[in-house]
């Protein structure tokens, strides 16, 4: 299943993109695991996941359209 | 019907018919708090008080500097050095001498956070580090109390409105999106990784914005949802977000719990660094310094070349107040015990102490002389 991702703040510092394509994610979790191997830091940010803009919590089985967000906590003010 | 407000001064937003008489009464009724009087609190807080919201407390412990002038709209150079709680009551009243306005010209903390939050109905949460945006989440489930979330990275921003049951009665607060702090050094605050004045005016005035819709009850405020903007592509991305039956148990569940609940630790504001062998050549030659051997009593070799405390790693946690001076150098044979010496000494002292381990320890230091 392919995967679209927008990536906000400093995970798209930590990739250089701020969307990406993955093919071949049959759930969230594969998802992360793919994204770990890319990225290793990534393994170590904390980040909420959005699947069509409704914030996920547990592994996920993705088909037909997948948007997903990754979105990491902000602290300035 | 005669118009109650005096000096046809919001008679511009009492003409909009959403709006009315009506809601002015209910921003008159209102009672908000500021916390942080910074980017994003001086334009909520500009905001609010033209609004006539009847009664506004602002949080800040902090003192104006120059770096904040671009972005900080309350304050001028006249201001530098001086309370930005008290400067910023001051500059608000001038704007509208008709609400009341209550100055904490303090630091937030599980002390008195509870009794601060309890005057007002609304919270708006300005602040810049994680600590504070856990306990002010924490403060606001435990009282019940609204929060509008409001925070900024580089050039992207985040708008939230938590702890508002929704129609169908659910409340999403700040840790059922992020249970967790990120550990240290994950997220750069302001200072760290620079921020342009305009976002924090933005997301600060949509704050603003939130706050004078869920008072008026008009238009849909951003409940239980996430907005992001991003200032360099003018993108705005919105996220349903979903309430964890789990993060209920990580919320301290009483007065007495949240008080006793070490809001520092738990963000872990860590301050411990490990320290290459050219930046230990340098900073030998500082006297302040304090150097630690952490190895055990008798381990050779012997370090002759500096002076420095041998404080072995099995007793540290005993022989903490031995140690005095602000900045403190850690090592040991190989660098492994110095780092969690550095760790120990970093949860005890916090900030307040620049805590070092030499990395690769006395064997690298060998190596490189």
């Amino acid at each position: 299943m392919q995967v679209h991702l927008t990536l906000f703040g400093q995970l798209a510092d930590i990739t250089g993109r701020t969307e990406m394509i993955l093919h071949d994610i049959p759930d969230t979790e594969t998802m992360i695991k793919t994204l770990n191997e890319l990225y290793p830091p990534l393994k170590n940010a904390k980040y909420a996941i959005a699947l069509n803009k409704k914030v996920i919590k547990e592994n996920t089985i993705l088909n037909g359209d997948n948007n997903i967000a990754l979105l990491p906590p902000f602290s300035g003010g | 019907m005669s118009n109650p407000f005096r000096n046809d001064r919001y008679q511009r937003q009492i003409s909009l018919k959403e709006l009315g008489e009506i809601g002015q009464q209910k921003l008159k009724d209102a009672k908000v708090l500021v916390i942080g009087a910074g980017g994003l609190g001086c334009p909520a807080l500009l905001y609010l008080a033209g609004a006539g919201v009847g009664r506004i407390g602002i949080v800040d412990f902090d003192l104006v500097s120059l770096s904040n002038l671009h972005r900080q709209v309350l304050f001028s150079v006249h201001d530098i050095g001086l309370s930005k709680a008290l400067r910023a009551g001051d500059v608000l009243e001038q704007i509208n001498p008709d609400i009341e306005i209550i100055v904490f010209n303090e630091r937030l903390s599980n002390a008195n956070a509870l009794e601060i939050i309890k005057g007002f109905d609304l919270i708006l949460d300005g602040t810049d580090n994680f600590a504070s945006r856990y306990l002010i989440n924490d403060a606001c489930v435990i009282l019940k109390k609204t929060l509008i979330y409001g925070s900024i990275s580089r050039f992207e921003g985040q708008l939230a409105i938590f702890n508002h049951p929704s129609e169908s009665n659910i409340a999403v607060n700040y840790r059922d999106l992020f249970p967790l702090a990120p550990s240290d050094g994950e997220v750069l605050n302001c200072e760290e990784a620079g921020v342009i004045g305009v976002l924090p005016g933005i997301i600060g005035t949509m704050m603003a914005n939130e706050t004078i819709k869920l008072i008026t009850g008009i238009g849909i405020p951003l409940i239980n949802r996430l907005l992001t903007y991003n200032s360099l592509n003018n993108h705005f991305f919105e996220m349903e977000l979903l309430a964890i039956p789990e993060t209920a148990k990580m919320i301290p569940e009483d007065s007495g719990a949240f008080k006793a609940f070490n809001y520092d630790w738990f963000c872990s504001t860590s301050s411990a660094y490990e320290l290459s062998q050219e930046e230990f050549k340098e900073m030998r030659k500082n006297k302040n310094i304090q150097f630690v051997d952490v190895r055990e009593s008798g381990e050779t070799p012997e370090v002759e070349n500096f002076d420095h405390v041998n404080i072995p790693l099995s007793t540290l946690k005993d022989q903490i107040p031995d140690i005095q001076a602000e900045t403190i150098i850690l090592f040991c044979q190989s660098g492994k015990r110095s780092a969690t010496a550095a760790e120990i000494l970093s949860k005890h002292f916090g900030k307040s102490r620049k805590i070092f381990s030499l990395k690769d320890g006395i064997a690298g230091w060998q190596k490189s002389k």
